[in-house]
């Protein structure tokens, strides 16, 4: 699969966590034993791995995993935080920097295997933890898939470069394939380069080199390159010269065949590998800007007689060397913000003016009118702003196809992910930040929800597991179902696990419900796996996911039977700022209430209200309905006489009902969101304010934590 | 407070304090924390919170926090009067935030010289809140410890 097109959000995303580990490693070195900064670091390295490994870039990801396993003893308090790790941790991140950079220019993560640190990081772990089987063997092992050899071999040849090197060998010359590697002290490795060029080219013709020439000469390259010959001269000859040359350290070089140069992986590539001398531990000198190259051209393509090698495409930089971005204006989102709040002003300014003409009461038809049509553009603008915001979700999930691909590799579980609602729109900055969380999910149904094939076939399932993740749209919200048909979640399992760590105490999973105990996987530090993979299992995942989604404003609900399979919903409200509310009354106070989590309006007589284990509720078309006086709740005395009737507006969480019962109803309202901010967050059923027409401020309620 | 102000001819550090009263008393507020002062006007009640909470405004379409420092010092109820005033802090860690105040009475600029410290004293629970009494020619002022002013009680 193609993952060109999210590698801008890989690097954007990859940009900011490497960003919030360099600013909580800092923090951590001031504070070593603050367990909040570890959890974070800890959080952005899982993250950072699991994105590498989607995007298949395997080095990135061994050491974001090794990062991993030394917090993961931080966080365990088996390993203390020492000024001589903050220091690995900090060299770890520039590697990462080096990585990504790589990848912004090439698409390609780069040779580097930073073998010196992985190994300091299982250094700082003491060996202690088995948990990660030499990760350097399994970076040198993707080494060959990786298509970045490094070996002459690995050079791809055009069909020019093909046909002088068959039109050589007809003539009686030989082709020789050389790779060069500069010492590392070598302080002008472009001028030692230039001076084995032009040793070769005494003897030889150099058809085509790797990297480029133009970028050996800008010293892009680290202390190899390699270079296919042709010449009439032997080939130690030809290698004795250059290695004349000062601070070159080897030169290796053997005879090829036509065939050899023209396949991509021969034989004799993995040959060609184990020869050439370990890629160095020290970080690769940082790549320049790709911009100033075309300067110093001329001097080498003079020299060559062979035609024009200088844009001879290298092997690793051939594909994708722009990241394919869509055709669009982009827009800084800040600037959409802007925008969004203007609307936001405007929408108050129409609704005073509404107000303040309804107030003066003899307000002529000329001005009603010229209000509604004001009323009408500031609707349609607020929309028009808010679909510019709004991008589908396909961006964040069509990575997951390939990941659990590769899940399926590394569990040894044969599954299928199905994806429906891949068009469903949402905000901008949900989208981005829905992918996490998501993830998340996808890899906890791969690890812990699908059984092994062997066991599936026992219990009578098909032998693929089936993992599905549906989106849609339902009224203001758009809902995301992971659902898999695996195990399902063992209750009795997590009590037991709860009870072990001291979650809680086996007197309270007594008591506990079914939905209370499944709850508990969203507890921090909390994990069921028996075994910590790299997949998942460091019980990060789940509370990540919880408060990933409720900073979105969203919910997540787990439903689960054992044997059948689970379902995650999750459920983002489609726009964050400005909604349709409907305004009540409660005594002298104006409240409001999200349209998009109201059922119905009810009229209900008093004798209606029954009494069931000591609280109201009402039966409406075959329905229970609990009752909630939100005067009660609010603390306000009630205007109304209780021999009237009542009026109830019924909310929907999920698929649990309540009724609220308001004093009085005073319309629907287009009202922006404001936060009431940290000092007030104590209140959890204000789930906001607004400003009202007459310059008031109203709160809103949040009928999901009423119910 | 020895925050470094703008020097005097002389040299002198000074600090500028709002002065405020509540009751019969004088406090004063580090004229840097403040953002504007505001006529009294209708609070929205919040439920729920603690009682020093006494709800948000709206202040030029932005919602802001109301307390009351009587209540968070342990006074008698904020009585309205024409004179009372909402004073619009603004604090690194809290953010923006009104409290309520009887009367704003003038500006003092204050040498640091003539601030005294106050000994911490558990049993006077008013002093918890004070950083200082700044000697002035209008009388005493205790100046305010905004931040533990305005600290949530636990």
């Amino acid at each position: 699969m193609d993952v060109s097109q999210y590698l801008e959000i890989f690097l954007d995303e990859t940009n900011e966590h490497l960003q919030n580990l360099n600013t909580q490693i800092l923090s951590l070195e001031q504070d070593p034993e603050n367990m909040d900064t570890i959890n974070e670091i800890f959080r952005a390295a899982h993250s950072l791995k699991g994105m590498a490994g989607t995007m298949g870039y395997k080095r990135m990801q061994t050491l974001t995993h090794d990062m991993e396993n030394v917090f993961s003893e931080v966080r365990n308090g088996n390993v203390k935080v020492k000024a001589d790790m903050i220091d690995v941790l900090f060299q770890c991140l520039d590697a990462l920097e080096e990585y990504n950079t790589n990848i912004r220019e090439s698409s390609d993560e780069g040779t580097n295997d930073n073998g010196a640190l992985i190994k300091r990081l299982n250094d700082i772990m003491g060996g202690g933890s088995g948990d990660s089987p030499a990760p350097a063997q399994q970076a040198k092992a993707a080494e060959p898939a990786a298509a970045a050899g490094g070996g002459f071999v690995g050079i791809k040849l055009n069909e020019n470069q093909q046909s002088v090197l068959s039109e050589a060998l007809k003539q009686g010359k030989r082709v020789y394939g050389l790779t060069v590697k500069v010492q590392e002290s070598c302080i002008l490795k472009a001028a030692r380069a230039f001076l084995v060029f032009k040793a070769i080219e005494e003897t030889s013709e150099i058809i085509v080199s790797d990297p480029s020439s133009q970028d050996i000469e800008d010293e892009k390259f680290d202390l190899h390159f390699s270079l296919i010959i042709v010449s009439e001269a032997e080939l130690n000859e030809v290698v004795t010269a250059a290695r004349a040359v000062s601070e070159i350290e080897d030169v290796s070089g053997s005879v090829l065949n036509l065939d050899d140069v023209g396949a991509e992986t021969t034989e004799e590539s993995h040959a060609a590998e184990s020869e050439e001398p370990a890629p160095a531990p020290a970080p690769a000198e940082t790549a320049q800007p790709p911009a100033e190259t075309q300067t110093a051209a001329p001097a080498e393509a003079a020299q060559t007689s062979a035609p024009a090698p200088a844009p001879a495409p290298a092997a690793k930089k051939t594909p994708a060397n722009k990241p394919v971005v869509n055709r669009t204006v982009r827009v800084d989102i800040e600037k959409l913000d802007t925008l969004m709040n203007l609307v936001s002003e405007l929408i108050i300014a129409k609704n005073s003016l509404v107000s303040a003409s309804a107030m003066s009461g003899n307000s002529s038809q000329a001005v009603n009118e010229q209000i509604e049509y004001l009323e009408s553009v500031t609707t349609s603008l607020h929309e028009s702003v808010m679909k510019v915001r709004m991008v589908p979700i396909e961006s964040t999930v069509n990575k997951f196809p390939r990941m659990v691909r590769d899940l399926q590799k590394k569990l040894g579980k044969k599954m299928e992910l199905y994806m429906s609602g891949e068009e469903t729109e949402l905000d901008r900055t949900v989208v981005d930040q829905i992918g996490d969380p998501l993830m998340h999910l996808l890899r906890n149904s791969a690890d812990h929800g699908l059984e092994s094939a062997a066991v599936r076939k026992e219990r009578g399932k098909p032998e693929v597991g089936s993992i599905f993740l549906d989106a849609y749209q339902d009224g203001n919200n758009v809902v995301i179902e992971v659902r898999d048909d695996g195990n399902g979640i063992d209750t009795k399992a997590v009590k037991n696990k709860a009870i072990e760590r001291g979650v809680i105490t086996p007197e309270q999973g007594e008591a506990m419900s079914e939905k209370e105990i499944i709850d508990l996987l969203f507890n921090a530090g909390f994990s069921t796996a028996k075994v910590v993979s790299d997949v998942s299992g460091r019980g990060v995942g789940l509370d990540v996911v919880k408060s990933m989604i409720e900073s979105l404003s969203g919910e997540v609900e787990v439903k689960s039977k054992l044997g059948e399979g689970s379902t995650w919903t999750i459920r983002l409200p489609l726009t964050l700022a400005i909604i349709q509310a409907l305004m009540v009354e409660i005594g002298d106070e104006k409240y409001a209430i999200a349209l998009g989590s109201i059922q119905t309006i009810e009229d209900i007589l008093p004798s209606d209200v029954k009494l069931v284990q000591a609280k109201e509720v009402i039966q409406l078309r075959d329905l229970v309905i609990p009752l909630i006086r939100l005067n009660e709740i609010l603390d306000i005395p009630s205007k109304k006489d209780p021999e009237e009737n009542l009026v109830v507006v019924v909310v929907k969480k999920g698929d649990k009902l309540a009724g609220l019962v308001v004093d009085e109803l005073i319309g629907q309202q287009e009202i922006v969101i404001k936060s009431l901010g940290k000092y007030i967050s104590k209140c959890k059923i204000i789930s906001g304010a607004t400003v009202l027409g007459d310059g008031e401020v109203a709160l809103i309620l949040d009928a999901n934590s009423l119910i | 407070m020895n925050e470094v102000e703008e020097l005097r001819p002389v040299g002198q550090q000074t600090t500028q304090f709002i002065v405020i009263k509540l009751g019969e008393e004088q406090y004063g507020i580090d004229i840097k924390y403040i953002d504007n002062i505001v006529r009294m006007q209708h609070i929205t009640r919040v439920p729920k919170v603690d009682d020093y909470l006494k709800g948000v405004i709206n202040l030029r379409g932005e919602v802001i926090p109301v307390m009351s420092i009587r209540i968070k010092m342990g006074l008698e109820k904020d009585v309205e009067t024409k004179s009372s005033r909402i004073i619009i802090l603004k604090l690194e860690q809290q953010g923006t935030i009104g409290v309520i105040v009887d009367e704003v009475r003038e500006v003092v600029t204050l040498e640091n010289e003539r601030i005294e410290k106050v000994a911490y004293d558990s049993k006077d629970e008013k002093a918890n809140f004070l950083c200082g009494v700044g000697k002035s020619d209008g009388g005493l002022i205790s100046l305010l410890d905004l931040n533990s002013v305005v600290l949530e009680s636990v």
